[in-house]
């Protein structure tokens, strides 16, 4: 599948093409330079790295996971390694790769040329941020090599407290370090949203991925400290056994939950609100026309960011809050579906009479919409009272996030590392490969999570290495598809390391797209902009763009 | 098109002493010192926004437990001292005044009152975590140390109903551990970020002895005194939500 006629790639002439002489990678040599860098696209490139890595050490448990469920007797592993191995999983995948993913790779890199800032406001704060992710990084290693942590990703009480003996100290030290890196990046983002934009370039002009980007640095900066500080107490009642919350002293195991999902509620918007950042850049580009109804969608990403802030208590519905808060709780929950289906709706009128193609980047934005709308949907059956009770801790869950998390938040990864590839590097991927893995990861991904909707559904429950023989013919797909989903996530890493060296010449601006990202050189100068731009139309504007094409105008060096 | 000049448009004006001077301090990614110096404060002002909702988490627990466990809580917080944490307000309302003067001394360019109100400002502080040691020192010779060596003989519900000092009932003698488990939480947080302070203060007032802060450039002195002001105001709700509420009750 070359470029045909269908396709908008605007490549140079590949005889005489060559990247820029000056630009962000080779402006300064040797290791030290990256490891003390200030460039917001370096820390960017360090991230990417980074979260590649722990990406891999994550998604390796979640095969080992899959292994052990291949068939109903627990013959792997014991019941406690077991306990590790999904506890690793989910610690590194939510804390080390779904929260900082798109934020601190895409959003690093691209967030201040949207806006046409030559750094981020405080680049050092930003390196510190990458540091941070590091050492709480090397703590959660340090738990894993150590022995291990069996409390799942929630560290719940007095689980976590009393009963298990494991690393949880350990572990709760590195998620409260990497929380702070968090934070400061959700802290850069705003003061660099609000003080940084280039002269013209009004909140309404924003490219919809900084939007996005701002909503959910919002709720980095407001739930990640309440989640700091109940790991705090978790790790002094284990060290010094104060009592806030063990029982057997007064203190009340559903205050943990609640200090807890305050945060890790709207933690899962940290992570989807991003991604729909890059959908929305994507879906505009690969249709040619403005996002349908750009208010509504900027909006609608401050509107999940609040109510985010409020449905936390649906983790506890049958924990023992009351009646009337699950009711409350159970209302809020659903009302969070309507600023999501905004965004759908709205992407699915921006591609009606659109002039649509189907490169990479627009085939995981496809994945993303059928995926997340998916497990949005089934996240209303959630939240309502009734069907939670009967769905909780069932597969059914399990399904659930994993639609939304890794059917939305990781094709929207996939779909931005792709779409942006050619500016951060200056050369483009191999074309069918790159659709052949994009096809791949959506058929493994369905095959992986749809039978488990059915295993919640007849009762199997999550966190349990056994399980009864009729239910193993699902159990056989889902650990097929997960194999198909290891080779799909396997290809981008081969082919794009390959396109380092040997992808053809990108030029500025392959997808003739209109953000401020496109008109500068690829790859970036160190700063940006040789001056700085002065924005005088709205972002998606394809009309301004051909009209610029005409006069030809660039600010490459 | 897309390339121009930047125009000097930024809302605010330059004050006229450095418009056309870039001072060392300033950073190559702003347009101009206004700009950067709006951008450190946005940023502090930001940073105190996380650090409420990290003391919120336990402001949280401290309310509901009190609620919870009335008779514990006000039995517990009258082994508090007054005197002590009142001289401690008192103190910590002092460092923040020299700090606020500190402040007016960079802005107004004098060195000298800089370096010794910051200095002033640390003494305070020392003050200030010295008493506080003497408070927890105390708590540790009546064994009020949440742990196995928690001690619940001293508690009493004072004047409780119109009665005398009458013990506390068992099951209330027990809680009053989370009382001290979120008293020494608190308070040791905010100790903490005292300590922090005090630290982040010597490297200032080297700073300022050798001139950096009195020639324009005074961001850092701002956005720490927003710093050492907010962790005042923490303790002006510690200390009436630990010490003085309900120490009597009818």
């Amino acid at each position: 599948m070359s470029a045909t006629s269908s396709t908008i790639v605007n490549l140079p002439d590949q005889k005489t093409a060559t990247l820029p002489k000056r630009n962000y990678l080779n402006n300064e040599d040797g290791l030290l330079s990256w490891l003390f860098t200030g460039d917001h696209k370096r820390i960017a490139i360090l991230y990417l790295i980074s979260i590649t890595f722990f990406f891999f050490i994550g998604g390796a448990f979640a095969g080992l996971i899959r292994l052990e469920l291949l068939t109903p007797q627990p013959d792997l592993v014991a019941s406690d390694t077991y306990n590790k191995f999904f506890s690793m999983h989910g610690i590194i995948m939510v804390f080390l790769f779904l929260v900082p993913s798109v934020p601190a790779t895409l959003g690093n890199f691209l967030m201040p040329i949207m806006i046409g800032a030559k750094d981020l406001a405080f680049p050092k704060v930003n390196l510190l941020s990458w540091y941070l992710y590091w050492v709480g990084g090397l703590f959660t290693l340090a738990a894993l090599v150590l022995g291990g942590v069996d409390t799942g990703w929630t560290f719940t009480t007095p689980l976590s407290t009393h009963y298990l003996n494991t690393h949880v100290v350990t572990a709760a030290v590195g998620i409260f370090i990497i929380g702070f890196s968090s934070i400061f990046t959700g802290l850069n983002f705003i003061v660099t949203i609000h003080r940084m934009r280039a002269p013209g370039m009004t909140w309404f002009r924003l490219p919809l991925f900084v939007w996005s980007n701002y909503a959910a640095s919002l709720l980095m900066v407001l739930g990640t400290p309440v989640l700091a500080i109940t790991l705090v107490l978790v790790a002094l009642e284990r060290t010094i056994g104060i009592g806030v919350f063990d029982p057997t002293k007064g203190g009340d195991p559903l205050l943990f939950q609640h200090l807890f999902w305050f945060y890790s509620h709207p933690a899962v918007y940290i992570m989807i609100l991003p991604g729909m950042g890059v959908i929305s850049e994507v879906i505009s580009t690969f249709s040619r026309k403005r996002v349908f109804g750009y208010t509504a969608v900027a909006f609608s990403s401050v509107a999940i960011a609040l109510f985010g802030f409020f449905v936390w208590a649906h983790h506890m519905f049958i924990m023992g809050v009351s009646n009337y808060s699950a009711l409350v709780f159970s209302l809020l929950t659903m009302l969070v579906a309507v600023p999501s289906a905004i965004k759908i709706f709205n992407w699915a009128f921006t591609l009606q009479k659109g002039s649509i193609t189907f490169e990479t980047p627009m085939l995981y934005a496809f994945g993303f919409m059928g995926l997340f709308t998916i497990g949005g949907m089934t996240g209303v059956f959630l939240g309502a009272l009734g069907m939670d009770i009967h769905l909780t801790e069932t597969y059914f869950i399990v399904a659930h996030f994993h639609f939304v998390m890794v059917g939305g938040m990781l094709m929207a990864f996939l779909s931005g590392i792709h779409f942006w590839w050619p500016k951060m590097t200056g050369r483009m991927y191999p074309e069918s490969l790159s659709k052949l893995a994009a096809v791949t990861t959506f058929i493994g991904f369905n095959l992986t999570f749809l039978p488990q909707f059915i295993l919640g559904y007849l009762g199997m429950p999550r966190r349990y290495h056994a399980y009864p023989p009729e239910f193993q013919v699902l159990n056989v797909l889902s650990t097929a598809g997960a194999t198909v989903l290891g080779v799909g996530y396997m290809l981008p890493l081969l082919y794009l390391g390959w396109s380092l060296k040997y992808g053809a010449i990108a030029g500025n601006n392959p997808w003739q797209a209109t953000g401020l990202e496109w008109q500068i050189q690829s790859p970036p100068l160190t700063e940006n902009f040789i001056e700085v731009p002065v924005v005088d139309h709205e972002a998606y504007d394809y009309e301004w763009l051909a009209h610029k094409t005409e006069q030809e105008v660039t600010t490459v060096g | 098109m897309i390339v121009a000049t930047r125009p000097h448009t930024h809302e605010t004006a330059q004050p006229e002493e450095h418009a056309h001077v870039a001072l060392p301090q300033h950073r190559h990614h702003f347009e101009t010192q206004e700009q950067q110096r709006e951008a450190a404060t946005f940023g502090m002002w930001l940073f105190l926004l996380t650090e409420i909702m990290f003391f919120g988490g336990l402001f949280f627990s401290y309310l509901l437990y009190r609620n919870w466990y009335y008779d514990a809580f006000v039995a517990a917080s009258n082994q508090l001292s007054v005197p002590l944490g009142g001289t401690n307000t008192a103190v910590l309302i002092t460092s923040g005044f020299c700090m606020a003067i500190a402040v007016w001394a960079a802005e107004v360019k004098k060195k000298g009152l800089l370096v010794v109100t910051l200095i002033l400002t640390m003494l305070f502080g020392c003050i200030f975590i010295g008493i506080k040691y003497d408070e927890y020192h105390e708590k540790w010779e009546k064994h009020h140390i949440p742990g196995e060596h928690f001690d619940v003989a001293e508690f009493v519900n004072p004047h409780a109903y119109g009665l005398k000092e009458a013990p506390l009932a068992p099951d209330a003698a027990k809680k009053t551990q989370i009382f001290f488990s979120l008293y020494f939480a608190m308070t040791g947080l905010h100790a903490l970020h005292m300590i922090i302070g005090l630290g982040i203060l010597v490297w200032l007032t080297l700073r300022a002895h050798r001139g950096d802060f009195t020639a324009g450039y005074v961001a850092p002195i701002e956005n720490f005194a927003l710093y050492w002001h907010f962790v005042d105001i923490v303790w002006l709700f510690l200390f009436p939500l630990l010490y003085l509420i309900n120490r009597h009750p009818v």
